[in-house]
């Protein structure tokens, strides 16, 4: 501890320098914490997938419709436990750019099959009660300050009109939360009979299915069951683990995680090279300084900790600046809500942060350090003055 | 080689060659000094005649190419690098021409550095940079930092580092050279002071007679070779 006003003296020895130098390496942790969170909302589904559900959908592609009665023939399927079905609503609140996700579903079966949603249980009654009730995620109820008792109106280009009526028109009678932080709460549920009645065509067709199997070790087996079941129907099937599903829909918009990689792989390098370039001027004006420290009688070893000393502060000083910048930003709010419907820093990302400041300080530090180490004193001494 | 009891330095048969590409150049040969203990000796002679290379080599920042160095008991040249620093921190004082102080540290943290690689807690240290700053009279000055401080003011600050340690010898490099008279005369009598009454040991690299005038004895280095009287 006691050399560490060593260390900071090397900083302060040219303040713009160090300055600017923090400022970019700031700047690359900020992007990495934001990216880290853009992944996470593209991938978060595929981590927050159960491991024991599986998604069924019509084999040609998920806009297709299946039949509703399939459910009864998925129920009796070995191995499955319970199923319940959902169906793309694509309802529009007052603008297309107000996207949230909306489908109706079978109250109780959907809830039982998702505990990752959060709904009080008068809430539930009440939803089981109102035949256009609808419950809403928390983020989508703060976003347009709905509150329970609200009608909101929805209009939707795929069903149409509901039968005599202008709109549909759902009653907010509860609003979940998530069971842990990356939960999706932006989506609306409304019930599926007062859809199947209202709604004026394809009756009795529903978009997927949700599959609990008892045994997530016989996945894949009951996977193909099922996909055998309705082979060679004019409705086939395709079954698969719900992370699978997941990562499939995320992949539509891109490989996220392999754009990230390389969005950050490009930004590190660069930042490497900015952090080594600043260490190695640094060390190269200090030579004198350096020639004085082991005239001292400070060792080559102890010259080579104190220079990836000072390394490492500069890079842990703005890795950490940068990831707590980006985290206060992130955490007062969602900017685009509709385009990801969970946003926030996952603690796994400023972990792998902090690591990446510590290893950026080494590994930018490693070669002015070694050639401080090497530097002969009188030789040293000589450069310096 | 057994010193004698009153002698601290001992230079036997040292020789010194730097390589310049494929052109050897012998700074050294064969050169014979003793220092006595408590001795100011002045080391003169013109440039590139291998006065700072001698220094070096005294005070273990260079190695001979042959010879022995014995101070004290140690014989320098035989110590490794990691022992080799170890007993600079310990036995030698270096004050020098440009002073070689850290900018960005304050006059007393520019002390306390030596201090730093004993075993002295945050207090010792900081009552011995107390006694080296009033040693060279610069206690109102301990906070300053060494832009701020004048030629001769920084000078101090470099002699009260070289002797916080309480070292065996001071060895100086041209240590009025970048001094006017008035404040090169207060360091000269600072370093005679310390020899005369403190007994420390003085190695003192000059070409300033004057300052030569100061030593108790003064030898002259031309062409390699040590002598009591200047060249012709």
């Amino acid at each position: 501890m006691k050399f560490i006003y060593l260390v900071w003296a090397g900083l302060k020895r040219k303040k713009l320098r160090t300055g600017l130098t923090l400022a970019s390496i700031l700047v690359a942790f900020m992007l990495f914490a934001f990216l880290g969170a853009i992944r996470e909302a593209f991938l978060g589904g595929v981590s927050m997938a159960g491991l024991d559900r599986l998604i069924v959908r019509h084999k040609v592609s998920l806009i297709q419709t299946l039949p509703e009665s399939y459910k009864a023939r998925i129920q009796g399927i070995a191995g499955v436990s319970a199923v319940c079905d959902q169906t793309w609503f694509g309802g529009i609140y007052q603008d297309p750019k107000n996207f949230f996700a909306n489908m109706p579903v079978e109250p109780e079966a959907f809830l039982a099959m998702f505990p990752e949603f959060i709904l009080k249980d008068a809430e539930k009654q009440a939803w089981l009660a109102t035949r256009t009730g609808a419950i809403v995620g928390r983020a989508t109820a703060e976003r347009f300050g709905w509150k329970i008792g609200d009608r909101i109106p929805l209009q939707s280009p795929i069903w149409g009109q509901p039968e005599g009526q202008s709109q549909w028109e759902f009653e907010i009678v509860g609003i979940f939360d998530g069971l842990k932080k990356g939960t999706d709460t932006s989506s609306f549920f409304f019930r599926y009979d007062y859809f199947e009645e209202a709604r004026q065509v394809d009756k009795g067709q529903v978009g997927w299915f949700t599959v609990r199997i008892a045994d997530p070790d016989q996945a894949a087996a009951v996977a193909a069951k099922i996909d055998a079941e309705f082979a060679n129907s004019p409705y086939e099937t395709k079954a698969e683990p719900e992370g699978a599903f997941a990562q499939g829909f995320a992949q539509q918009v891109g490989d996220i995680g392999s754009i990230v990689m390389a969005v950050v792989g490009a930004v590190f390098f660069t930042i490497l090279l900015v952090a080594g370039n600043t260490m190695a001027q640094s060390v190269r004006e200090r030579t004198g300084e350096l020639g004085v420290l082991k005239a001292l009688g400070f060792t080559h070893f102890m010259v080579l900790v104190l220079v990836l000393a000072e390394s490492c502060c500069i890079a842990i000083l703005g890795g950490l600046g940068g990831l707590g910048l980006a985290w206060l930003i992130i955490a007062s709010g969602n900017p685009v809500p509709g385009l990801l419907p969970v946003f926030y820093l996952p603690p796994a990302t400023l972990v792998q942060g902090a690591l990446l400041a510590v290893a950026l300080g080494v590994v930018a530090g490693l070669l002015p350090a070694w050639q401080a180490m090497r530097l002969k004193v009188a030789d040293a001494l000589r450069r310096g003055t | 080689m057994s010193p004698s009891p009153s002698a601290l330095v001992r230079i036997h048969n040292v020789s010194k060659t730097f390589k310049r590409g494929a052109e050897e150049i012998h700074v050294l040969s064969d050169l014979e000094l003793t220092v006595m203990e408590g001795e100011f000796l002045a080391l003169m002679g013109p440039s590139g005649s291998g006065k700072s290379t001698l220094l070096n080599l005294i005070g273990g920042l260079d190695r001979p190419t042959s010879g022995q160095i014995q101070i004290g008991p140690d014989r320098v040249e035989q110590l490794s690098d990691r022992q080799l620093a170890a007993w600079r921190a310990r036995h030698i004082g270096f004050i020098f021409q440009f002073y070689n102080l850290l900018p960005a540290v304050s006059a007393e943290r520019n002390i306390e550095l030596p201090l730093l690689l004993t075993g002295l807690n945050k207090t010792a240290r900081r009552q011995h940079v107390a006694a080296a700053l009033e040693a060279v009279g610069l206690t109102h000055r301990a906070r300053h930092f060494p832009r701020t401080l004048s030629g001769g003011e920084q000078q101090r600050v470099g002699i009260a580092r070289a002797i916080v340690t309480d070292p065996t010898v001071l060895l100086c490099d041209e240590p009025t050279g970048d001094l006017d008279r008035k404040s090169g005369d207060e360091i000269l009598s600072l370093l005679q002071t310390l020899n005369q009454e403190h007994g420390k040991t003085v190695i003192m690299v000059t070409h300033d007679p004057h300052a030569s005038a100061r030593a108790s004895r003064t030898v002259h280095l031309d062409k390699g070779q040590l002598s009591d009287e200047p060249a012709p």
